[in-house]
């Protein structure tokens, strides 16, 4: 075993760039953050790569398994001897692979963001607020405890809020950091409940050791978590199930889902970094993370497969009618993260039924950056019409032709249309979800289809559709904060070109992995093979689906219009997102401010204030009844004294015998 | 020899007692004040001679407390006048309804 501690500066260096950045950014380095931040991001891109050289083709196999390192543990708080909060760096195909992720997505939008915001005037801030994410999620990826877990988790949270509310003078972009930062507080919280039964009944907050105590059936700890119950369901359960709310929560599953269409609202670049690529699939890296225990859960598993399926689903729906280009990819992520977890959820621990574990780090690897691509293109775009609507888009695919073929590639790779990446990460799950559960199939098969529909509908409806827009220039209003310079108008700048590139080159490439060779459940190399009976199903069907969608939206026709009404109300449903929102207001102004919120405000305002207020103001009422005696004259005080003198002398002489 | 009763020399040790404290309310001059208590303890010091004189003759034990005492109301007149001295600097009187600053 060799010595990977030079990990430790991948994280460590996004760090010193935002401690650089974030203090003396705006006065030293407000043009020079961007190249500064690109620079050290691009050190720790390459130290992954070698990590991940070092590990998969060196030394991380012994007899053929993977094996999981511990790089690195200090112990940062002892509560006993065997609960502790450790700070260390893990080394196993999961974390090294979300390395990778990581860092080269981080890299690529720092570059991008190069073109993207410059003439920002906080661009210095806007590289800090990036660099702290990339430390934050690079934190988490590596941790050792599920409570370092826990901290990179709320940090993440709050680089999240801090880069969608980058556009603090827009009120909706305020409106949506603090939703997000609320929803997943509140998932966190049954998340640290989570922590807290898993901790109280295994002993122990260090992930290994919790994994190896709770999956033998033998262990006391073992027999103790499952022995106990509360309403029906065993202790067991109910961490895994709160450990996978605070899951749901950073991975936008139904019902937390409700931010993520409004985290949209900070800069193009920054959803592609965290609300595609990164952070949000937080919540499957958790559940895969801590999956040999969920895998000894057969009803959490069951609540993450039909959580992860229905929302893959229900987002799918909705992603079809929405008209902001964001929020259309929004959805999809979401979608696409309903899958990882379905595909987690229908898997077993080891050997051939661990299929659908590594499908699901599969489908998060190749996702990553077809989805970055899908949403960097998205940026380009609205860079250079200045507007998320579809309807302002259209025609664009002469206007800028790199954009076009990235993001027409990138669809198809989502789309699952061999051979570009999608295709096999999604063969791998459907695959999984054929031999485990036939209606997550079907789910799976149709959603599938959806996605096909609805990603090729947004890309025929910018880069179709219409005549090429002459009047982009002129549609300044609704992005003001990207009050550019002009001459960037076009594809954007050199790096911005560079970047689509890139990711386009992954989009094609990344599928070829030999993905199962690496990483699968219990470190063993598994054999797949994609079977070509198998593929024409989903295969076909997708092409259906963009056909389909190449009749509607392809050139300007009334198609669309008469589906609309063909659907009636469930697309109008589905147009208000099926009423979540809603709902969710209701729960919260309508009954919990009313009826819990406010009577807490009154004792609060009445018994707790009233207590303090009456113990001071009984105080201030006495002593000024009283301070008269304090007259200053030095005559009166000693008139006191004899009178206290003579009062002692008859209580001794004649009272007190 | 015709021996002074103890109960003579104990009514003039109180009358100087209460003469001492009459002057220490009623005067306003802060050196009266300071005579007035110096009359005062005299009139304790009177109370330890005759006491120890007559119950227990063959002891010095009172006499030490009078001597004392004595030293000890000398440096205590000492640190008052030094006191009225700074007074009077300050507010350029020794009376002390002048000095009443120091009240809530």
């Amino acid at each position: 075993m060799s010595n990977y501690l030079y990990i430790l500066w991948i994280p460590l260096l996004p760090l010193a760039t935002f401690v650089l950045l974030g203090l003396f950014g705006r006065k030293y380095f407000a043009k020079t953050a961007g190249i500064i931040g690109t620079a050290s991001l691009l050190t720790s891109t390459l130290l992954s790569f070698v990590a991940a050289k070092q590990y998969f083709f060196e030394d991380g196999k012994v007899n053929g398994v993977y094996q999981k390192i511990i790089a690195l543990k200090y112990t940062w708080l002892q509560f006993s001897p065997n609960v502790s909060i450790d700070m260390g760096i893990i080394v196993d195909p999961i974390s090294v692979m979300m390395l990778i992720v990581v860092t080269s997505v981080s890299l690529m939008v720092h570059l991008f963001s190069l073109g993207y915001m410059k003439g920002e005037e906080r661009f210095a801030t806007y590289y800090a607020f990036l660099s702290l994410f990339t430390f934050s999620m690079l934190g988490l990826i590596l941790s050792v405890n599920i409570f370092q877990v826990y901290m990179f988790w709320e940090l993440v949270g709050v680089s999240s809020f801090l880069l969608i509310g980058y556009y603090f003078n827009k009120p909706s972009a305020v409106a949506a950091s603090k939703k997000a930062f609320i929803v997943t507080r509140f998932a966190d919280l049954g998340f640290l409940i989570g922590i807290l039964i898993m901790g109280f009944y295994g002993g122990t907050l260090d992930i290994g050791l919790l994994i190896e105590k709770l999956t033998s059936a033998q262990s006391p700890e073992f027999l103790s978590i499952t022995s106990a119950s509360f309403l029906g369901a065993s202790m067991l359960t109910w961490g895994l199930t709160l450990i996978f709310m605070g899951g749901a929560g950073k991975s936008a599953m139904f019902p937390l889902h409700i931010w993520l269409p409004d985290a949209m609202e900070g800069p193009t670049p920054v959803s592609a970094l965290i609300h595609a690529a990164t952070m949000v699939v937080a919540g499957v890296y958790l559940v895969a993370r801590l999956f040999p225990v969920f895998s000894m859960d057969e009803a959490a598993l069951t609540i993450v497969t039909y959580v992860g399926a229905f929302s893959a689903l229900l987002a799918a729906v909705i992603a079809c009618t929405q008209t902001d280009i964001k929020r259309v990819l929004a959805y999809s992520t979401m979608s696409q993260i309903g899958y990882m977890m379905f595909a987690l959820g229908i898997s077993k621990n080891g050997g051939e039924a661990g299929l659908g574990y590594m499908a699901s780090m599969f489908h998060l690897f190749t996702h990553a950056f077809f989805k970055s691509l899908l949403f960097l293109g998205a940026g380009s775009v609205i860079h250079m019409v200045h507007s998320n609507e579809m309807k302002d888009m259209g025609g664009l695919r002469k206007l800028m032709p790199i954009t076009h073929a990235s993001f027409l590639i990138a669809c198809l790779a989502i789309a699952g249309i061999p051979p570009f990446a999608g295709f096999f990460s999604k063969e791998e799950i459907l695959t999984a979800a054929f031999h485990e559960n036939k209606l997550i199939y079907g789910v799976a098969l149709f959603t599938a289809a959806l996605t096909s529909f609805y990603m090729f509908r947004l890309y025929f409806n910018i880069f179709w559709s219409k005549d090429a827009v002459a009047k982009a220039h002129h549609n300044d209003g609704h992005d003001d904060a990207h009050a550019h310079d002009k001459e960037s108008h076009g594809e954007g700048t050199l790096t911005m070109k560079l970047t689509l590139l890139i990711l386009t080159a992954c989009a094609i490439g990344v599928g070829f992995v030999p993905f199962s060779q690496f990483i699968t459940s219990d470190g063993l190399a598994l054999e797949t093979h994609i079977d070509l009976v198998f593929s024409i199903a989903p295969v076909a069907l997708s092409i259906i689906a963009i056909l389909l969608s190449a009749s509607f939206y392809k050139t300007q026709n009334t198609k669309s219009d008469k589906a609309v009404a063909l659907f009636g109300g469930f697309y109008s449903a589905a147009y208000k997102k099926f009423y979540v929102d809603e709902l969710y207001l209701f729960i919260t102004k309508k009954i919990v401010f009313p009826l819990i919120g406010q009577p807490i405000a009154w004792a609060d305002r009445n018994i707790v204030d009233g207590f303090m207020l009456l113990l001071a103001n009984t105080t201030e009422k006495i002593s000024a009844a009283i301070k008269g005696l304090q007259s200053g004259k030095v005559q009166n005080y000693a008139l006191y004294f004899f009178g206290g003198v003579i009062a002692l002398s008859i209580l001794f002489i004649y009272i007190w015998k | 020899m015709n021996e002074v009763p103890l109960t003579h020399i104990l009514f003039v040790s109180t009358a100087l007692f209460f003469i001492g404290m009459y002057g220490l309310f009623t005067r306003r001059n802060l050196i009266t004040m300071l005579m007035s208590i110096e009359l005062m303890l005299n009139s304790v010091n009177i109370n330890f001679v005759a006491f120890n004189k007559y119950l227990f003759p063959d002891k010095l034990d009172g006499l030490f407390f009078s001597l004392f005492i004595i030293t000890i109301a000398a440096a205590e007149a000492a640190v008052a006048i030094a006191i009225i001295i700074n007074l009077y600097r300050s507010h350029q009187s020794i009376d002390v309804d002048d000095a009443t600053e120091m009240k809530f």
